[in-house]
């Protein structure tokens, strides 16, 4: 039974028009807000991505200037400006929207079989916040930032003093409340999944019964909730720093700008695990439904998670190995950054043992649920060389680390929305992705990506420093093939796009459960799409 | 499926509202309008934008109490929700301070050469704990007994007890306000006068800000107690309010411990 079909019974819960949408307390229709918001996000993100591909092509400041009519200085500071608005808008409008707000808003509370969110007007502002702080961003560009350039070009992390005295202009304040209006936005949903996983599971559902995606958004939101207020807190002391005349950061008034390094990477560190665990969660359902078998070691899976979350509070300072601490320090969080690949290790080897004489079926999904196993262990793995803080001397700031955030981020998490979104779409739209256009999305975007970033590990170990627009020629033939690379990519996103017009115009529907019994969790008891309200009658889980 | 009849749960989902996106919307003005105002000296938007936001929360809680004092949406497991929400609210209020703390331990156990490594800076008049800073204190922990006699007067039915101590809470939370905006007032060292101001400053004015909220806050549950809201089994507003003031009391104890205390040794 669809909603569709009982949209005349009920006013005050079946809401329709534009009143569904804006004044929305229904966790589906609030999932799918964020998943559109994600989609125009993850655009735009990409065009900027695309732009700085171009530049970087070939040596030499060729394409930004003609977009800056031929102000090098201008297209230098516009290349900071795409650096710094690409790596926020992945973040905060394109990763988290996508997998927290969209399939975590959509999936949670089916799973644990509750009717709705535990605040479903919250759960409204939460998402509402987010094209207000993206709106705020996008204005930024439009305001002066360095003396005489338009636009913030800090760097998604806005060190001081490059974020205080490098950039008095009004572009960085707005940039500023951007990143509160969209802490504030993940606070409010964290605490509302948190309650709504721990108050309203249906009778049974106990916590080690609770399928791994649920276990993943809950260890997630936790980080976001003890995360993001010390965040909250580094960028208000930019703020005063910049507009009151605090000296938080600044030496010459007994301020330290290596405090807010350590205050933004305290969240920074839990944040790049809030962008991959609910990834791993998907993961886990899609490997397991398309080997038909049960997840290999369940519980090892949940507490592997819960060890990354907590263990990932503890770490912050490897990304900061060249600011001259001291060794012993630096011996600490070296080890303590290791630590980290024993539970990771756990899930991929648990993934891997998942299919292991398993009658596997490569189905979209699973194409890209394998494909993130395989590149995010990739990025793993460059993970621990650059734990290693005598390693990371050289290393810090070149493409080595751009490309191992890369392989853990644009295919950890982007190949796992990717994988949620065929795995979920014909539960959400009630009608089946087409086969073949799907599977050269995949192809595509698996070429393509590696094609942009393994030579990235090339250039780093080069010596190629990131954030720079032009290169001398030595650099000239890895980086024209990570363009080439962005091409395919491209091309991989036209395909995306395609499926998705294909999807919602298609005359076929899907039934209850699209995949077979391998797929065991509640939303494939449900029609495709669900009822407006599930579970008005609470499910018994045995 | 079972979409054909009344839901037989006691979870409340709540209707549409306008609110969260009003308020959205409200925050947009505010915070842009922050800008205009921090760099061109404009404070129309963000006025408008400030009143704009405590209008919708105004009607955003009144929807709220509305539901749960007459319409009975708030059934035991809706409260138990509310009770892990608040407490989840408070605990990334305890995070934000510590990004305050943080800054104040870097600078205080690691002065640097621009302070001459001295702590507190040479040529900075403290403020003398043992003087107003202690009366505070005092006046908050008392404030903390307030409001629970005035929570058990309210779980035996006292009514009248009840709103004399809520009363008497709001009171002390006001003078506390008032001893810190004169004290604020009289100090010798301004916002702007370098890392020990400014850990100064940001700490206990952060948690002055609070305080207000918390006064506010409890003003709300006073103005419900005389319109006879509240059951004695049944007031999880007046709680939420309390669990709020008890946090506000503990960050000034640390405050008190830590940055008036701990640097005069």
């Amino acid at each position: 039974m669809s909603y569709g079909e009982h949209a005349e019974g009920h006013d005050e819960h079946h809401p329709t028009g534009w009143r569904r949408w804006m004044l929305s307390t229904n966790h589906k229709d609030i999932g799918t807000l964020y998943l559109i918001f994600a989609i125009v996000a993850g655009v735009i993100g990409g065009i900027f991505s695309g732009l700085m591909r171009a530049e970087l092509m070939y040596p030499g400041m060729d394409f930004l200037p003609l977009l800056k009519g031929g102000d090098v200085q201008a297209a230098y500071h516009f290349f900071n400006v795409l650096i710094t608005a690409h790596g926020l808008i992945m973040v905060f409008f394109m990763v988290m929207p996508a997998l927290i707000g969209g399939f975590g808003n959509w999936f949670v509370p089916i799973m644990i079989g509750a009717p709705d969110m535990a605040f479903p007007r919250m759960n409204n502002i939460s998402f509402w916040l987010l094209p207000v702080a993206l709106t705020l961003l996008v204005l930024s560009t439009m305001f002066e930032g360095p003396p005489g350039q338009m636009g913030v070009g800090g760097g998604w992390t806005v060190y001081a003093p490059l974020s205080t005295s490098g950039q008095p202009g009004p572009a960085m304040d707005l940039a500023i409340f951007s990143l509160h209006v969209a802490g504030a936005s993940s606070i409010l949903g964290a605490i509302n999944f948190i309650c709504t996983i721990f108050n309203m599971r249906a009778p049974g559902m106990t916590l080690h019964k609770m399928p791994l995606f649920v276990w993943s958004v809950l260890v997630t939101v936790f980080l976001l909730l003890l995360a993001l207020p010390v965040l909250a807190g580094a960028i208000t002391m930019l703020l005063t720093d910049r507009n009151f005349g605090t000296a938080f950061f600044d030496a010459s008034g007994g301020g330290d700008p290596v405090l807010y390094q350590h205050l933004f990477w305290f969240f920074g560190h839990p944040e790049v695990y809030i962008l991959i665990l609910p990834g791993f969660g998907v993961i886990s359902h899609i490997v397991s439904t398309f080997s038909g078998k049960p997840i290999f070691g369940y519980l090892g899976m949940a507490y592997a998670m819960v060890a990354i979350g907590v263990v990932g509070f503890i770490v912050w300072a490897h990304h900061m190995f060249t600011v001259g601490m001291d060794v012993d320090t630096k011996a600490y969080f070296t080890a303590a950054t290791m630590v980290i690949a024993v539970p990771t290790g756990i899930k991929i080897f648990s993934w891997l043992g998942t299919m292991w004489g398993g009658s596997i079926r490569f189905e979209t999904p699973m194409l890209f649920a394998i494909g993130m196993i395989f590149l995010f262990t990739i990025g793993g793995v460059t993970g621990v060389v650059l734990a290693n803080a005598g390693v990371d001397q050289s290393m810090h700031d070149t493409y080595y680390v751009v490309a191992h955030f890369h392989y853990t981020m644009s295919m950890g998490a982007l190949f796992s929305i990717y994988a949620a979104w065929y795995y979920w779409i014909g539960k959400m739209s009630g009608k089946p992705y087409p086969q073949l256009i799907s599977k050269l999305h995949f192809w595509f975007t698996f070429i393509g990506v590696n094609l942009i970033f393994f030579p990235q590990h090339f250039l780093g170990l080069a010596g190629m420093p990131r954030r720079i627009p032009d290169y001398p020629n030595a650099y000239a033939e890895w980086n024209f093939w990570s363009s080439i690379g962005y091409g395919v990519m491209a091309i991989g996103l036209v395909f995306f796009f395609i499926g998705l017009v294909m999807t919602l115009r298609s005359k076929k529907r899907v039934g209850e459960n699209q995949w077979g019994e391998a797929a065991t969790t509640l939303e494939w008891t449900l029609s495709s799409p669900p009822p407006f309200h599930q579970f008005n009658e609470l499910p018994r889980i045995k | 499926m079972s979409d054909s009849h009344a839901p037989n749960h006691n979870y409340h989902l709540v209707d549409p509202s306008i609110w969260p996106i009003f308020c959205s919307f409200s925050a947009f003005l505010l915070f842009f309008g922050g800008v205009l105002y921090m760099h061109y000296d404009n404070v129309w938007l963000v006025s408008i934008g400030t009143l704009m936001t405590i209008f919708g929360a105004y009607s955003w809680w009144g929807d709220v109490i509305r539901e749960a004092e007459y319409e009975g949406h708030h059934k035991p497991i809706v409260q138990l929700g509310l009770r892990y929400g608040m407490f989840l609210f408070i605990i990334s209020e305890v995070m934000f301070f510590v990004a305050w703390f943080w800054a104040f331990f870097n600078a205080s156990i690691f002065p640097t050469e621009a302070i001459n490594f001295v702590w507190p800076p040479e040529g900075v008049e403290v403020l003398d704990p043992w003087h107003l800073p202690l009366v505070n204190t005092l006046i908050l922990l008392l404030s903390g007994c307030t409001v629970t006699w005035a929570h058990h007067s309210l779980v035996e039915g006292d009514r009248a007890m009840f709103k004399q101590m809520l009363l008497f809470t709001i009171l002390l939370g006001a003078c506390f306000t008032a001893i810190q905006a004169y004290e604020y007032s009289h100090a010798t060292f301004g916002f702007a006068d370098g890392i020990y101001s400014s850990t100064f400053y940001m700490a206990t004015g952060f948690h002055g800000f609070h305080v207000l909220i918390g006064t506010i806050f409890l003003t709300v549950n006073l103005l419900r107690a005389y319109a006879g809201h509240f059951k004695k089994d049944h007031h999880f507003g007046f709680e939420a309010a309390a669990w709020y003031w008890h946090f506000v009391d503990v960050v000034w104890l640390v405050l008190f411990f830590c940055i008036y205390i701990g640097i005069t040794g």
